[in-house]
């Protein structure tokens, strides 16, 4: 028979404390994403304490398939389906709630207060003797798996397969129509008559403020290169003449680029603000 | 402190698992506190194993993980393809087998 000594006793009430934290944290969330985090610390816990209880593997294999496979999977699927998928306050069933906190308080009660009384005073054996047998916790785990619970094992192994495959198939989602393909795309966009971008501000207009709209090459203005609250008020910077002659010149071959005789267009003078 | 301690923690946890099965609606949730349960089970093995000198209460709550590894894939795939059908992951709007 063991003792438990006063290190493990801190570990247990540590750990017990946030486990059940965790757990308290889980329930009581609002947000999913929240719950799934409190989650991740019950299970962080209570990994420490499966290796506070002489299982050094089972602590080691609750971290990477709890903490690690199982969460990642949750949070995967929180994204999937939406993180801000919270609880709906409405009670379908009247008193529910009530009930069910409740019960679980009987539960808890009866739960605890009878196994701690049953068990109160029990002698541990410990597993001081069972790991020395094979020389490990691993060891005597891998004997036990591999000899008297090989029949289990397979079948769980076959379990995992059929896990997977269902999963497979539950998630498989037939295609419709056929796949578009970049020539497919392609038509679609000169179709639907857009076929480049929106004229952006200051293209073929003499100043770059955001403003400013495009001269289209006719010399007329093009409203949608401007923001639409700028447009909604009216505050389009107005656009020189001359410029807009220099434009259509340039546009049907007649000029050439460089200093011309016209007034110069781009005059920062003219903010829309200042034009009363 | 006695062995017991951890059986009792045990307790308390898959009491509050069963409690979030119950009150909440959220079928992410509801999923995540079955696993609590579970988890609490495996703390009850592990804390009998060393209390009874054996090792297998340790290879059962490993049996416990592998299974409940495979119900979360399982499970998960279900609740997404509610979700792909009916745009809602709450455990109240699947009604369709009620009437």
């Amino acid at each position: 028979m063991t003792e438990i000594g006063t290190g493990e006793a801190i570990v247990f009430w540590v750990c017990a404390v946030l486990s059940v934290t965790g757990a308290l944290g889980l329930i009581l969330s609002r947000r999913t994403v929240h719950s799934a985090m409190w989650l991740a610390l019950t299970m962080i816990s209570l990994a420490v304490l499966y290796i506070a209880n002489a299982a050094p593997f089972l602590g080691m294999v609750q971290i990477i398939v709890y903490t690690g496979a199982v969460m990642m999977l949750f949070l995967f699927v929180l994204m999937v389906v939406g993180v801000d998928s919270s609880d709906s306050l409405v009670e379908t069933l009247r008193g529910q709630r009530v009930a069910a906190i409740l019960l679980a308080v009987g539960f808890g009660v009866l739960l605890t207060a009878g196994l701690g009384s049953a068990l109160s005073g029990i002698p541990m054996v410990g597993l001081d003797a069972a790991n020395a047998e094979y020389g490990g916790n691993v060891e005597g785990i891998a004997r036990l798996l591999f000899s008297d619970y090989i029949i289990a094992f397979e079948i769980v192994a076959a379990l995992l397969i059929t896990a997977a495959l269902g999963a497979l198939v539950l998630t498989h989602r037939e295609r419709w129509r056929p796949k578009l393909t970049q020539a497919d795309l392609m038509r679609q966009r000169i179709a639907s008559g857009a076929p480049g971008p929106l004229p952006t501000p200051g293209v073929f207009a003499r100043h770059n403020a955001v403003d400013a709209p495009a001269l289209l090459p006719d010399g007329t203005l093009a409203e949608q290169s401007v923001p639409a609250p700028l447009r909604a008020r009216g505050d389009l910077r107005p656009v020189d003449i001359g410029a807009v002659e220099e434009t259509r010149a340039l546009t049907e071959g007649e000029a050439v680029f460089g200093p011309t005789v016209t007034p110069v267009a781009d005059d920062p003078g003219a903010s829309p603000g200042e034009r009363s | 402190m006695n062995p017991e301690n951890y059986i009792i923690v045990s307790g308390l946890l898959f009491t509050i698992g069963a409690l979030g099965v119950m009150i909440r609606r959220n079928a992410i949730v509801v999923f995540m506190s079955i696993e609590l349960m579970l988890n609490a089970a495996n703390l009850a093995f592990v804390s009998f194993a060393r209390i009874n000198g054996t090792l297998d209460g340790q290879v059962v709550a490993f049996f416990v993980m592998i299974v409940a590894a495979a119900e979360v894939v399982v499970g998960l795939a279900i609740i997404v393809t509610i979700f792909r059908t009916r745009r809602s992951a709450s455990i109240d709007e699947p009604n369709l087998l009620k009437y």
